[in-house]
């Protein structure tokens, strides 16, 4: 193991790169803020308010969902991925950040009672609405602000633990005791977040933050839905980090085996997510009730009409067809194309899940939405290479790393 | 079916028969085919075998699923027989959506399974010739196949000093031919004789 590269250094272009997309992004939020965020018109602050909500949110949960992809796998005792965890890790460490972006920006709404986005912080109207009242012990501001920190703080918190543990392996070799002892604790911890995770991601934190915009609508297959998006994105992520340090020559464990297999998780949750896409759309589609059908009245017939379709093209149709073969999961320059797609597809959902309810006459995309994406991308890359930089690229001394140096599809 | 010429040789290690397997095929040898109690990663690889294209097989027979269920549907639904269920449009793609797919899965998968039994030759009432008993074991069975030229004895030899531990010659046929097992062999009454 002599000639592995187990450090990882920020290449000057990366760097460049990372900080003309932050400005590009500083510019593209300055403007928007002065031009919409704080002008007197209500749409003009949806507009603004709503394209930070939807980024934010959509770079923390597919942040979180690298965490989730370790703790899923170590729960499951999966070897695998150990040749390559460090980037899921580095790619974690960014929930701290994006989180209390994400959390400065719903605290903002909420607090500042922008009843344009969440129809259920006005008081008033909720007293007179039964449908309202009856939710108002979960849709109310203190539940909202108290569960946000929590969701936020543990997320963070449960993932660092998670990181912590990982890098105990880096420092000695451990017998068969030290060993089985360690992965004993990883599980635990793997477990605690899991846990954390499905009462967040899994089910509250979307019906919260996104889906309350349409206060009286409901869909429990809502949150499973947004999990989906977040978690092949984030794998998509995962997939696009890894291509980039083998381009570099790090990662020498890593090979196309371990590729393939990332490819097959977005494969497969491309088509997880195509089923709960469906699954919410036939039963509304099929019992066709009015205070049902009005989240996707604008989307399906509506000024979305194309983005939602599109949607459905680029995040099912494009990863069925060309991810299926094996030949194309061991392609790095056809997995790198869909990752971009894939990513660039829920980000488009995202998109449409906020600002489809929250403009609903016409379209919003434009300059703001793709400067205040680089802005995200900038960020992301800064911080990723950095946590990638500050840690050895691999734990040598994992129990299970030898498995993943052999692995074989 | 012409019977053919095969020297068999019996390996008890894995790490003894992929070295062996190298070496057979660079001298020239044609391996008919390697029994192994259990799957051996890499051993696909080491035989040179192509990839299968029974995955090519399942993707058309899913293709035609969809094709069977979307084409019956709307041909009964929307022009053979319209009804109106709930006002829904003759043309109700969305539900028939899950039928859709049923049927996909549903030829894909029968479609494979058969596919993967023609291609092992392998059916009720269809017998095939076993090289050992023990390669459903524990023994790791090479067999060769032999041509005009092949002198059997050097080869057994060749495989012995290569890690056999045991070497024979069979005639056998190479397919399978129609017959059972239980009527013509009578398992129970005749005991084989397996080598210890």
């Amino acid at each position: 193991m002599a000639s592995i590269r187990e450090q990882f250094e920020i290449p000057g272009k990366m760097k460049t790169w990372s900080m003309a997309l932050i400005g590009v992004g500083l510019v593209a939020l300055v403007l928007g803020a002065v031009t919409k965020g704080f002008s007197s018109d209500e749409h003009e602050q949806a507009h603004f308010w709503g394209t930070l909500m939807y980024n934010t949110i959509f770079w923390t949960l597919i942040c979180n969902a690298s965490m989730f992809f370790i703790c899923v796998s170590t729960l499951a005792m999966g070897g695998w991925q150990q040749s390559f965890k460090r980037i899921p890790e580095a790619i974690s460490t960014m929930v701290p950040i994006f989180g209390s972006i994400t959390f400065l920006v719903l605290i903002y709404v909420v607090v500042s009672d922008k009843h344009h986005i969440y129809h259920w912080l006005d008081t008033e109207a909720v007293a007179k609405d039964p449908l309202l009242s009856g939710k108002a012990g979960f849709l109310n501001a203190k539940f909202f602000i108290i569960w946000t920190t929590l969701a936020i703080g543990l997320w963070s918190l449960l993932g660092w633990r998670m990181r912590q543990i990982s890098h105990e392996a880096d420092e000695a070799p451990m017998d068969q005791q030290t060993g089985a002892s360690y992965i004993w604790r990883s599980t635990v911890r793997a477990a605690l977040f899991t846990v954390w995770f499905a009462l967040t991601v899994g089910s509250t934190i979307p019906w919260l933050w996104m889906m309350s915009i349409d206060a009286h609508w409901y869909s429990t297959m809502y949150s499973w839905y947004t999990f989906a998006s977040s978690f092949v994105s984030g794998l998509s992520l995962i997939a696009l980090w890894v291509i980039y340090l083998k381009n570099k020559g790090y990662l020498e464990l890593t090979n196309q085996e371990h590729l393939q297999d990332i490819g097959k998780f977005i494969f497969a949750f491309s088509i997880f997510w195509a089923y709960l896409w469906f699954s919410q759309y036939m039963l509304i589609w099929y019992a066709n009730i009015p205070e049902e059908t009005v989240y996707f009245k604008h989307r399906v017939q509506g000024p979305y009409k194309g983005i939602f379709f599109l949607n459905l093209i680029i995040n099912f149709i494009c990863p069925l067809l060309i991810l299926m073969k094996r030949s194309s999961k061991r392609n790095y320059t056809l997995v790198t194309f869909m990752a971009v797609l894939i990513i660039f597809g829920h980000w488009i959902d995202f998109y449409q899940m906020v600002m489809g309810s929250l403009s609903k006459e016409h379209v919003t995309l434009g300059w703001l939405d793709f400067g205040i994406l680089s802005l995200f991308v900038g960020l992301m890359i800064l911080f990723v290479g950095r946590a990638l930089a500050s840690k050895p690229l691999i734990s040598k001394y994992h129990p299970f790393l030898k498995e993943s140096i052999i692995h074989q599809v | 079916m012409a019977k053919k010429k095969f020297v068999v040789g019996c390996f008890d290690d894995e790490a003894v028969l992929f070295p062996a397997v190298k070496k057979v095929r660079t001298s020239g040898y044609k391996i008919h085919d390697v029994y192994t109690p259990f799957a051996v990663h890499g051993l696909d690889h080491a035989l040179g075998l192509r990839e299968t294209s029974l995955h090519t097989a399942g993707f058309i027979y899913g293709i035609s699923g969809t094709a069977t269920a979307l084409g019956s549907i709307s041909w009964i639904l929307a022009k053979d027989w319209p009804l109106n269920f709930g006002g829904k449009p003759h043309f109700a793609l969305p539900a028939w959506i899950p039928i859709t797919f049923e049927l996909t899965v549903l030829f894909s998968a029968v479609g494979m399974v058969l596919t993967f039994c023609y291609l092992c030759q392998l059916a009720p009432f269809v017998k095939k010739h076993h090289f050992h008993a023990r390669a459903t074991d524990d023994m790791f069975v090479m067999v060769i196949e032999c041509t005009e030229k092949t002198n059997a004895d050097d080869l057994k030899a060749f495989l012995a000093s290569n890690g056999a531990i045991e070497t024979d010659v069979q005639v056998a046929e190479e397919g399978w031919w129609l017959g059972r097992y239980d009527r013509d062999e009578h398992p129970f009454q005749n005991k084989q004789t397996v080598v210890a």
